[in-house]
């Protein structure tokens, strides 16, 4: 039987948010009293997670990610709602219930800055009450694979942001927590780091059944370990399910890009191909023109077939629609459509 | 416990990652108690006694406040102020202990460590510079060790206080600031109790300032009989309990309406 790992219903964050009146009469006025609305970071939302699934949560900045991170983690109060995390209610009983997660900021870090790596374990391991032997037998693996070793004498300060963040996960996971929630792990960091990362996460998510619960803006992070995604917009969830049926029904899109050898006008080009359901638009610097079609593999073939007969042509490319252009669409629009 | 232990070894390690932060501390306070020692001669003149202190008393007086002040000293409410506003509070509340209680072990951390590299030699240093008086009464010695640690609380607690408040004033460098000159006034530090005017001493009677340097360096100067001296340590312990209150619901209302900085 599948375990829920986090059960959250019609959650709501408000915050009080102030304005300030312009002027030197109107910075008077706040002195006395201030204008301030309430705005939901986090509006009603609801969502379930099982154990050792591992989710993406997305949303553009400010969309309420790290609002609901926080909650989830017991940090901050909701306004209202229920959430239930690891069978506790996160903010109720804290000190209990933090015992059973771990947790990642890529922003902040959770090591002691002044001191070598291996004294904020040791603090740790005293403060997750972890024995010596758990540590042992899983922290020396953990160490191993994120390749800390030669790095654990050496103060936080002095590592470079890609080893610290390695320390950061290493010490995320001191007590081997079943749940581990990671604010933009990857942020700022180079192609090796974050696949070492990567993969470590997969590691121990099959290792351990760990649920992780990920946040982040880099979404090849997300394609390399998620299956389900959340997507978050100004505070509601719009999109809850597979990233494939994401894909499947958003992208199936095509677009080619044609460049000619000899000068082509838009225009004649657009009349070339009046009819088909086609999008053009020129790169004016490159002298690029890129047609957006609809996957049907006749159109695509059709096309070229037209333009070919037409025109010289110097190189041709086609492209799939990247799962960043689907957000980027989702976005835009601000809603999904999955029929 | 074990991990609030850990906390103090953790403190004395960032003090030693801090060394020349330690020696130039030795030397701010010995000048501290060198110009306070000339001053103090310089009012004292030709008289033998003020207030029922003699000059001799009255340096050893400085000496003793100064050298008392490294253990009960700390920088607890701006090193919150700071983590609060940056937002690193959030990663202290991801962690399975009571986040006032870790401050309080940082700062006792903090206080072991100057009290001994830092306390001890400079008092020797100063013990052969200035006519200084020093008792070798262990129960004198027993008396001022209670008391002192009793200062670390009062005043512990007093930064608590207004570190908390950042939860509510999102920017209080002014408040802090505040706070320290009235410590450090109304505690006795620059100016014993008694040399206040009458009206102000019975008013300071009722604030928990003068429980954090008075107390403690006049059972050191034996300026207090015995009696007073066991008055004033229960009127200490007292502070310390008093003061434990508000912290508890300024937190509990802090807890709730917490906004984390940042992202």
């Amino acid at each position: 039987m599948t375990q829920r790992a986090i059960e959250v219903d019609t959650l709501r964050k408000e915050f009080k948010s102030y304005s300030s009146r312009s002027g030197l009469a109107g910075a008077f006025r706040d002195l006395f009293t201030r204008n301030y609305k309430v705005v939901p970071a986090v509006n009603d939302i609801s969502f379930t997670v099982n154990q050792g699934e591992m989710v993406g949560y997305i949303g553009e900045n400010g969309a309420g990610k790290s609002t609901t991170i926080k909650m989830l983690t017991g940090i901050l109060t909701p306004t209202s709602g229920k959430i239930i995390v690891n069978g506790m209610n996160p903010h109720k009983q804290r000190e209990q219930f933090v015992q059973t997660i771990g947790v990642v900021f890529g922003q902040r870090s959770q090591l002691w800055w002044d001191i070598a790596v291996q004294e904020s374990f040791r603090l740790l391991k005293k403060v997750y009450k972890v024995t010596d032997e758990q540590y042992d037998d899983h922290m020396n693996h953990v160490i191993k694979t994120l390749d800390i070793e030669p790095l654990l004498d050496k103060p936080v300060r002095k590592l470079s942001l890609g080893q610290r963040m390695r320390c950061e996960l290493a010490a995320a996971l001191i007590h081997n927590p079943p749940l581990l929630f990671l604010d933009e792990p990857t942020i700022g960091l180079d192609v090796l780091v974050k696949l070492k990362i990567r993969e470590f996460l997969k590691e121990i998510n099959e290792k351990y059944n760990t649920t992780i619960l990920l946040t982040t803006h880099n979404l090849t992070d997300i394609e390399a370990l998620c299956d389900r995604v959340i997507m978050l917009d100004e505070g509601s969830i719009i999109y809850d399910g597979a990233l494939k049926h994401l894909k499947e029904n958003l992208g199936d899109g095509k677009e080619l890009q044609f460049q000619f050898l000899e000068k082509v006008d838009l225009q004649a080009v657009k009349a070339l191909t009046t009819g088909m359901p086609v999008k053009w638009a020129l790169d004016e610097k490159e002298h690029i023109f890129t047609a957006n079609v609809e996957d049907h593999d006749e159109l695509v073939s059709m096309l070229i077939a037209k333009i070919v007969a037409n025109y010289k042509i110097k190189d041709i490319k086609i492209n799939e629609t990247s799962t960043e252009e689907i957000i980027r669409n989702i976005y835009e629009k601000g809603a999904v459509e999955v029929g | 416990m074990d991990k609030y232990l850990e906390m103090i070894r953790i403190r004395f390690l960032m003090m030693l990652a801090y060394r020349t932060n330690y020696y130039t501390g030795i030397l701010i306070y010995s000048i501290n108690i060198g110009a306070y020692y000339f001053l103090w001669k310089a009012i004292y003149g030709a008289k033998t006694d003020i207030q029922g202190l003699s000059i001799a008393q009255m340096t050893t007086y400085v000496a003793i406040s100064w050298m008392a002040r490294a253990f009960y000293f700390n920088n607890l409410d701006r090193e919150m102020a700071m983590e609060i506003k940056e937002g690193k509070v959030a990663v202290e509340l991801i962690r399975p202990y009571n986040y006032l209680g870790m401050k309080t072990m940082q700062a006792f951390g903090e206080g072991i460590f100057r009290l001994f590299f830092f306390s001890l030699p400079g008092l020797i240093i100063v013990y052969f510079v200035f006519p200084i008086q020093f008792t070798w009464d262990l129960g004198v010695w027993g008396l001022f060790a209670i008391s002192i640690l009793l200062s670390f609380f009062i005043n512990t607690e007093l930064n608590l206080l207004t570190g908390i408040t950042t939860f509510f004033l999102y920017n209080n460098t002014g408040l802090i600031r505040a706070k320290r000159v009235v410590i450090d006034l109304f505690s006795g530090l620059i100016l014993p109790m008694s040399f206040f005017p009458g009206w102000a001493q019975e008013i300071m009677k009722f604030l928990p300032f003068q429980g954090i340097s008075y107390i403690p360096s006049m059972i050191y100067t034996e300026g207090f009989t015995h009696q007073q001296a066991i008055a004033a340590l229960g009127q200490q312990f007292l502070w310390v309990v008093i003061l434990y209150l508000p912290i508890l619901w300024l937190w509990s209302i802090a807890k709730k309406q917490l906004v984390i900085q940042g992202g």
